[in-house]
């Protein structure tokens, strides 16, 4: 596997050494992924390689990538970060200095990708990690974006979907007290639901621990208050925990969950109870329609399944920096003005249509964008419902 | 008054499976002077057994052609007897041999807990960390007694705990066993002189501390559906606690230590910020520890169990 990546790279780099300059309209653009592909999370290093090879087939079919009226091949190089911060860093620098890469897609878990940012900042070449939500990866790193939206986003898209959906005008929270992302989210949940419908509109506000499977206190005390909804900004595990011990208290209202529910195990352990409900994510696989469907359908005929959300983010990770790298107007010689200009390009990025919704980075580099709410139907798969966007 | 009601249910159910899992730990106690650091995670490879015998039993389709009322009838015997296996076994090659050495207490109880962490994580490594579910064995119904919801579910978990409770009692109490085992915690050395099995009563403690857990794990899988390798060990330590609060060694203690822990944590959690919810429970265990050190029925210097 690794023969197949270094091999084309080292004949690349020759041929750029022997040519200089004047070759320099035929050498091929050069984008780095540091990858998980072994780890933890090999799958999220699988649909990363699966989705960008889907779209460098695509685009070097036609010849490669139009820049400034001439077409360059895209070289893709694959390096495995093993799902590991240390290594992430590792290979990060490595594709910026040894494999001089115009800009760095990934890496997709925020543990790798906050680290790795510092890297790619530090080196001025940009980074985009597709899947990444922890502020911190793009914090003060002007070098560094993402293609998913932030925790404090997908709260008021939660609470104005739960308004408009359940007609709802008073609320409920359930969260895990040491998840840090799940604590974040009910925090930015309270905060945007009482600025909606005005203090004392959220009638509960509950915490559970780490281990607990138990949660009727919890929940007599919300299902006393009345509320119109629970939100419940939790793990799936602990989502087909509580929806069933709620509905046995004899709760019949709606629940509203957030993107760490859109695991395929949800509907394993959740079965029937959690058809029907909510949450938001990054973008619905079952359902969708146009360039998303197109998506689907192409990674689906090729390698046979339903790409997942790191899928659909990977490509639109890799859309920004090709779309900026074709407003550079011409490819210079030159990898660090080139990746200055790139970088510059993406910050200001008007408009981008993904896959995975439009967004726009206002000079940040965290984007602007819309946040899709599936539905759990009632074959137990998340259908898109809608897509929310910031007001 | 409905919602205290519905939490005082709500605590009843809960306190069910830490008086099961604390019954386990105070029989193991009372005979040996032993705590059982890895009955949390008996109480674990119970829940594991009763998914695996179920699903065993329904997924051939018409292989056995069982109802669902059938698969469970099966399931709570074989369960019983798979976890009491499991019991005896850890007593078998971890704990008799170093008693048989004469070890000193303090090791057995560190090889307890070293049992509990072979029993999670080879759980862990056979069965990775995808979590499980229980397939359903009784049709859910919810009852409602004005505006307090019970499950028919929670009403059996109840009444097993009740049961099991007085089935222990009896046999501890009443039968030639339940003195053998009260004679072996009374002096180990002059036993085997009066002609008792020693050590065949000690198998049954565990047995019977076992077969109780795997009851317990079976209820709590039927409760609880979503199975990992950890779910005894934080369980299991609060059941140990409720046990000691209630006086370790004293079934009645460990049943009402059980139904302490759960009332006092949901009572918490209902009426303070659910944050505090351990917090404030166990500093209120604290305080009854504080004011009698041997827990609620605990005596010092007499017999226990």
């Amino acid at each position: 596997m690794l023969k197949h990546i270094r091999v084309p790279t080292l004949v690349c780099a020759a041929m750029l050494l022997a040519a200089g300059g004047a070759f320099a309209a035929e050498a091929p653009i050069k984008i780095g992924f540091p990858i998980p592909l072994t780890g933890e999370i090999p799958k999220v290093g699988e649909s990363t390689k699966f989705a960008a090879e889907l779209y460098r087939e695509e685009v070097n079919a036609k010849g490669g990538l139009e820049v400034g009226g001439k077409k360059y091949p895209l070289e893709f190089i694959y390096e495995n970060n093993e799902a590991k911060p240390e290594t992430a860093v590792n290979v990060t620098l490595k594709l910026i200095t040894r494999d001089n890469v115009l800009a760095i897609v990934g890496p997709q878990s925020s543990r790798q990708a906050v680290p790795a940012g510092a890297t790619a900042n530090d080196n001025e070449t940009p980074m985009i990690t597709p899947w990444s939500t922890n502020p911190d990866a793009t914090k003060d790193r002007p070098w560094v974006f993402r293609a998913a939206f932030l925790d404090d986003f997908q709260a008021p898209v939660a609470a104005n979907f739960a308004s408009k959906q359940f007609e709802a005008k008073t609320a409920a929270v359930l969260f895990e007290i040491s998840n840090d992302y799940s604590k974040g989210l009910a925090d930015n949940f309270r905060d945007a639901w009482e600025k909606k419908h005005g203090k004392g509109s959220l009638l509960a506000y509950e915490s559970h621990g780490p281990k607990d499977q138990d949660f009727s206190a919890q929940l007599t005390k919300i299902i006393k208050a009345k509320p119109d909804f629970i939100f419940l900004p939790e793990n799936y595990s602990f989502a087909a925990l509580i929806v069933p011990q709620a509905r046995d208290l004899g709760y019949k209202g709606p629940f509203m969950g957030s993107d760490a529910w859109g695991s395929a195990e949800l509907m394993k352990l959740c079965k029937d109870t959690c058809k029907g409900q909510f949450f938001s994510t990054h973008y619905a696989a079952a359902g969708a329609k146009g360039a998303t469907k197109e998506f689907i359908d192409k990674y689906n005929k090729k390698y046979g399944y339903v790409p997942d959300d790191v899928a659909a983010l990977t490509w639109d990770a890799i859309g920004i920096v090709m779309e900026s790298i074709q407003k550079t107007g011409k490819i210079d010689g030159n990898v660090r003005k080139m990746r200055k200009s790139i970088r510059d390009n993406m910050a200001s990025i008007k408009e981008y249509k993904g896959i995975t919704g439009t967004m726009r980075f206002e000079n940040r580099g965290d984007p602007v964008k819309c946040a899709v709410i599936v539905e759990i139907d009632q074959k137990g798969d998340f259908t898109f419902k809608e897509s929310v966007c910031p007001q | 008054m409905e919602f205290f009601l519905q939490q005082c249910v709500n605590a009843l159910q809960w306190g069910s499976f830490y008086a099961l899992i604390a019954l386990g730990y105070t029989l193991v106690y009372g005979v040996l002077r032993l705590i059982n650091f890895a009955h949390g995670d008996v109480f674990m490879v119970g829940a594991y057994l009763a998914f695996f015998v179920s699903t065993g039993l329904l997924a051939p389709e018409g292989m056995f052609g069982f109802s669902r009322e059938m698969v469970l009838v099966l399931t709570i015997p074989l369960t019983m007897i798979l976890t009491s296996m499991v019991g005896v076994t850890l007593e078998r090659i971890a704990y008799r041999p170093l008693m048989r050495k004469g070890a000193h207490r303090l090791y057995v109880v560190i090889t307890a807990l070293m049992c509990g962490l072979v029993l999670e994580n080879g759980n862990l490594a056979l069965l990775g960390a995808s979590r499980r579910t229980l397939p359903e064995l009784i049709e859910k119904k919810v009852y409602n007694f004005g505006d307090i919801a019970v499950t028919n579910l929670k009403l059996w978990v109840i009444l097993a705990a009740v049961l099991v409770f007085f089935a222990l009692l009896f046999i501890v109490t009443k039968t030639r066993m339940g003195m053998a085992m009260r004679a072996v915690s009374w002096d180990r050395f002059a036993l085997p002189l009066m002609g008792i099995p020693l050590e065949q009563v000690i198998v049954f403690t565990f047995a019977l501390g076992s077969a109780i857990a795997g009851l317990g794990g079976l209820l709590f899988a039927m409760s609880y559906p979503v199975l990992e390798p950890y779910m005894g060990a934080m369980t299991g330590w609060k059941a140990f606690i409720a046990a000691v609060v209630g006086g370790i060694g004293d079934i009645r203690g460990a049943f009402l230590g059980g139904f302490l822990l759960a009332f006092v944590e949901v009572m918490v959690a209902a009426f303070l910020p659910s944050t505090f919810r351990d917090l404030f429970a166990f500093s209120i265990l604290l305080f009854i520890l504080w004011q009698r050190p041997t827990g609620i029925f605990g005596k010092p210097l007499t017999t226990k169990i």
